[in-house]
């Protein structure tokens, strides 16, 4: 068994406890351990990148228990790259915060910080759908303490709200798993994808329910309409680090539906057919539509871009519905990309809020600080995520209008490329407001700390999307054969060694 | 049994809606904990009812009940009891920072 494959977990899950323990006084020692526990938990997965891309998918059996009765983590290339996305996503909103400082306006941001990554790591390495609850709660319970991290009045009403609808989303979650295991009788993932495609047709009404619940399930993960109330007020109120952080949280919801939907009910499954695709899809152009609609009527800088965020999620989705290779590898483009451009534009928003007196759009207020940078940052994050030539996000929509042609294509196209037109102009809006208008008030920037370290973060960010961007070609190869072997399914079961007698 | 057990559920269930949906943190706080209930309940029933069964290895039993939904169930109650401290919590410092419990957005906190 590889042990590497687990190491994603544990780092943080020691390192965390390690923190609030013996450092919780010294703020220093904090960031100097997050951060070496983060740049580790980047080599870590570089080495999962490597070896998942050269072996076919790993299953490590914890306890050394035989699947289906243990339980697995498995590591395929999806699972690596998420797992590699997801670190260096970290690394860079952790030098972010130490560099503006965010980390040192409440307790334990770094122990959390650290848990956070666990859950998420955790969430994309398991094989077992209850395992995957239990790191969902992981990364929630982490996602509470940072969202509040900082307190204040909107922050913590905003908090609620939060706590309140993922625990609703988390009793929906068990719902779905007991249903799922009073029909099928196993929670692993991959004997749940052999029992699912053995089952007669008749048999399936209560495991179509199950399949709705969890679609329901990661769609209030991933801010899919109509579950997507809790995202703006939560991403505007979050500290900007945490925000940023969050821009991979969402993904995790659209991770599992990709994970779950291809492997346990995919499009030639007996009992369900194109069920799920019928129902994803229509709630993906809706929520690109809300998302573009509340990007060109956002008040506050926060809003804007976490309405850019839930219109990132739309076209996601709609490029997951398509349930085709083709499409999940342009998903799987898009998904990495959007999580970039997500999370660098709400650092330029925090930036911005840093200098500015009002996170109110419309209120005239001075030119910032160092107003250059950070509007050209601005400018290429809003390039980014509206998805305009020449990033990455113009080649993600692109691959995904073209993996998406046959019936329906000219709602799909209209809708993709009329809510891409939205975007461009709410972000150029947005942009004239925050810092053309500013130089109508005829005063001076008031002088505000240069943070290298921020500017070096976002500007990290931007280097991942123009890298994403150079490197379209291979990467989507890869991606596409990421695809391929979701869509082919039996690498992934064979991981597990069902068969096998117990060892 | 069927039928106690799962208007149990039902009843749990549409009392911690109800309360959520009174959109006050202590309702919803109560809604929460009533739904967890009604969970719980729900997964140890997917694992079938049975009365009397062991549900670990016994020289005399004559039958077993399923051991995993229990263990599922352990680990539900566990986290959704943590869960609940977490929001008693985030709830309070709301109510001390705004002044009210209204979770609904009504002020410039929603905007």
């Amino acid at each position: 068994m590889n042990h590497w494959i687990i190491a994603p977990v544990v780092l943080p899950a020691v390192l965390a406890p390690l923190i609030v323990l013996f450092m919780r006084h010294d703020l220093v020692l904090q960031r100097v351990f997050s951060l070496a526990g983060t740049i580790a938990l980047c080599g870590v997965s570089g080495v999962l990148l490597v070896s998942a891309s050269t072996n076919p998918p790993e299953a490590y059996f914890l306890g050394n228990w035989p699947a289906p009765f243990g339980i697995v983590l498995v590591l395929d290339r999806l699972a690596a790259v998420m797992v590699a996305l997801t670190a260096f996503l970290a690394l860079m909103v952790q030098l972010y915060a130490i560099g503006t400082g965010w980390d040192r306006r409440g307790q334990h941001f770094h122990a959390l910080y650290q848990f956070q990554l666990m859950g998420i790591c955790g969430a994309f390495l398991t094989g077992d759908a209850f395992n995957l609850f239990v790191f969902f709660e992981v990364l929630l319970i982490a996602s509470y303490g940072l969202m509040i991290h900082g307190g204040g009045r909107a922050r913590l009403r905003s908090g609620v709200q939060y706590v309140a609808y993922n625990l609703m989303g988390s009793t929906l979650f068990l719902f779905a798993l007991a249903t799922i295991y009073s029909v099928a009788g196993t929670l692993n993932l991959a004997d749940l994808a052999e029992r699912v495609a053995a089952m007669p047709e008749a048999e399936t009404a209560i495991l179509r329910v199950a399949g709705v619940l969890l679609l329901i399930v990661f769609a209030i993960k991933g801010a899919l309409v109509p579950f997507q109330f809790w995202l703006p007020g939560t991403y505007a109120a979050a500290p900007g680090p945490v925000a940023a952080l969050f821009a991979v949280m969402t993904k995790v919801g659209a991770y599992a539906v990709i994970r779950v939907f291809n492997l346990i009910f995919p499009p030639e499954t007996p009992a369900t057919g194109g069920f799920f695709a019928e129902l994803l899809l229509p709630a993906a152009l809706v929520t690109l539509a809300i998302g573009a609609m509340g990007v060109l009527g956002a008040a506050s800088i926060g809003r804007l871009v976490a309405f850019g965020a839930i219109a990132s999620m739309g076209t996601l989705f709609t490029a997951v519905a398509g349930f085709t290779p083709a499409s999940t590898s342009a998903a799987l483009f898009y998904l990495l990309h959007s999580t970039l451009a997500t999370a660098a534009l709400f650092l330029v928003a925090d930036l911005v809020l840093a200098r500015r007196g009002s996170e109110d759009l419309t209120q005239r207020q001075p030119p910032v600080a160092q107003e250059g940078l950070i509007a050209a940052l601005f400018f290429v994050g809003a390039i980014a995520l509206a998805g305009m030539p020449p990033l990455s996000g113009f080649l993600g929509k692109l691959l995904i209008l073209d993996a998406l042609r046959g019936p329906g294509m000219a709602l799909i196209w209209g809708t993709v490329l009329v809510t891409s037109l939205l975007m461009i102009v709410g972000f150029a809006r947005a942009g004239s407001l925050l810092f053309w208008k500013s130089h109508e008030t005829l005063a001076e920037p008031e002088p505000h700390r240069p943070d290298t370290l921020a500017f070096v973060a976002v500007g990290g960010l931007v280097a991942g999307l123009v890298a994403l961007t150079v490197a379209a070609g291979p990467v989507s190869a890869a991606l596409g054969s990421i695809a391929d072997e979701l869509a082919e399914r039996t690498p992934y079961i064979a991981s597990n060694r069902l068969t096998e007698p117990a060892r | 049994m069927e039928i106690l057990v799962a208007s149990a559920v039902g009843t749990l269930t549409a009392a911690g809606i109800y309360l959520i949906l009174r959109m006050r943190t202590f309702p919803v706080i109560v809604g929460l904990a009533l739904l967890s209930y009604a969970v719980n309940v729900f997964i140890f029933a997917s694992g079938r009812l049975a009365v009397g069964l062991p549900p670990v290895l016994s020289y005399t039993a004559e039958g077993y009940t399923d051991p995993l939904t229990q263990a599922l169930v352990l680990t539900a109650i566990v986290i959704s009891f943590g869960m609940t401290a977490v929001i008693v919590m985030v709830a309070l410092g709301a109510f001390l920072e705004a002044g009210t419990d209204r979770m609904d957005s009504d002020d410039e906190a929603g905007r």
